[in-house]
């Protein structure tokens, strides 16, 4: 006779100690991968310094990746930023930095770089900017710190500034980079918010020339972006496929900062 | 006699413990963001009350300064945040998890007994089946909140290309004050969730990791609340 092996069904506290036994493995395991995962992240290397430095490596991946996403979503030439009646616009607009555009410069002793590809290099005055169409926008100025400010600027609109110079072909390329005289403040702006229609290259705050404070004399003004990108006391511009250098992103800031 | 009844399903018991991680991250990373503008006071009448944040607390957790870090933290792990909501809210919709869940016609005057009862002014507590109705209203406003977050979030992220959220959110400002409020929120629901956890005891808290309680059935039901093991 062959012998019958009946398996025999679990009793009720066997059952629960079983799931327990289960559960609370697969818990702790959870529990332990996470903290491992964590501690694995929070250590992480930081990021070979180039365009971009100061960020851990996988974190600075995840901004460039998301940063992406959203563009290919959300960002659009239509969207515009909300602009405001005159009487919202502070009569004591804030600044937080003159990295770069530290006291005066006359503008008679200023000049517009501007390298096109072919090699040659515009030298343009303030009175030529000036007497192109001015464009003015009062809108909520916003700070990567958190805060913002409902400010007014007039000046020249980007687009404008790329058909009088007869800059198409340069702004067929992915970005434009400005730079401060002293070069000690610089920004890299990718072309599709460079040419947002509200993106003014300013001369004048509350209808006055800029002061030292705001930049003078003559700054960025792009409504898409965070404060970090509205580089003050622009010295040169020049236009490249690649990212040029950027303040900000060489110390830990997503690169594109876009709002 | 000792019974297996089943209380959270594997999904519920997953997201749950998956965002606790996820949410401290957001918050701790929050906070590095909030510093460069800490501008956050209870003042009434011109008396502060709270500030947002005093000195200490900053240094103890050391924040200042980490702007960047903070951003690139809050950046990855909001979608972690979202996504984990999202097929929390999935599941509990299809499975029909939802009628234990959200509150219904009785439950804003049944969490006020609820209420009363835990303080110990009240004797009894109104029946219930798996949450009571002061449970059903905090866990449905907590989702609610998660919503909240990620919409305000949104609009502070991207307030150009998204200004309809904005729009929605009364403002660039409101929809800063609101996503730090509702953090806030979810710090006062964490306290009492965990007081709430630890009085309703092991096998309550073991429900939410394995999936079961444990109950004695008795041979001749008593009419009674099994109120206080199902807390949490």
């Amino acid at each position: 006779m062959k012998k019958k092996r009946v398996k025999k069904e679990l009793t009720v506290e066997q059952k629960i100690q079983r799931r327990n036994f289960i559960s609370f493995t697969v818990f702790g395991a959870f529990a332990a991968g996470t903290y491992g995962g964590w501690k694995w992240l929070y250590n992480s290397p930081e990021e070979t310094a180039g365009i971009t430095a100061g960020a851990h490596k996988p974190l600075r991946r995840a901004l460039n990746a998301t940063e992406l996403f959203f563009r290919r979503l959300a960002f659009n030439e239509n969207h515009l930023v909300k602009t405001y009646p005159k009487s919202m616009a502070a009569k004591v607009v804030r600044h937080n930095s003159d990295i770069g555009s530290e006291g005066k410069l006359p503008p008679e002793n200023w000049k517009l770089q501007v390298k096109k590809k072919s090699g040659e290099v515009l030298q343009i005055t303030l009175d030529e900017l000036r007497a192109l169409p001015k464009t003015e926008i009062i809108y909520d100025f916003k700070c990567v710190e958190g805060w913002d400010q409902i400010s007014h600027w007039g000046g020249v609109k980007f687009t404008d500034f790329i058909a009088h110079f007869k800059l198409q072909d340069e702004a067929k390329m992915e970005y434009v980079g400005l730079e401060t005289p002293d070069k000690q403040y610089y920004v890299g702006i990718d072309m599709p918010s460079a040419l947002h229609p509200q993106t003014l290259l300013a001369y004048e705050v509350n209808e006055k020339p800029l002061n030292g404070q705001h930049g003078q004399p003559l700054r960025l003004i792009i409504p898409v972006k965070y404060g970090i990108k509205n580089l003050k006391r622009i010295g040169s511009m020049n236009f490249s496929n690649t990212r040029p250098r950027d303040y900000w992103a060489e110390q830990g800031y997503d690169y594109y900062s876009g709002l | 006699m000792k019974v297996i009844k089943e209380k959270h399903p594997l999904v519920m018991r997953w997201t749950h413990w998956v965002n606790f991680p996820i949410l401290a991250i957001m918050i701790w990373s929050g906070m590095l963001i909030y510093w460069a503008n800490d501008v956050y006071t209870v003042t009434i009448f011109g008396h502060t009350f709270v500030r947002f944040f005093p000195d200490w607390y900053y240094k103890l957790l050391h924040i200042p300064a980490r702007l960047a870090e903070g951003m690139a933290f809050h950046f990855l792990f909001m979608w972690f945040f979202t996504l984990n909501g999202i097929f929390y809210i999935l599941y509990t919709v299809i499975s029909g998890e939802w009628r234990h869940l959200v509150p219904n016609r009785h439950s804003f005057k049944e969490a006020w007994l609820v209420l009363l009862h835990d303080l110990h002014i009240r004797k009894t507590a109104p029946p219930q089946n798996k949450y009571n109705a002061a449970q059903r209203i905090a866990y449905t406003a907590i989702i609610l909140m998660g919503i909240g977050s990620v919409i305000t979030g949104l609009a502070i992220y991207k307030p150009v290309q998204f200004n309809w959220l904005v729009w929605l959110c009364g403002g660039y400002h409101l929809a800063r004050i609101f996503h730090f409020a509702l953090t806030i929120g979810y710090v006062l629901f964490f306290l009492i969730h965990v007081v709430q956890v630890l009085l309703a005891g092991w096998n309550n808290f073991r429900s939410v990791v394995s999936g079961f309680e444990v109950i004695n059935e008795q041979p001749k039901p008593v009419i009674e609340t099994p109120h206080e093991e199902e807390k949490g």
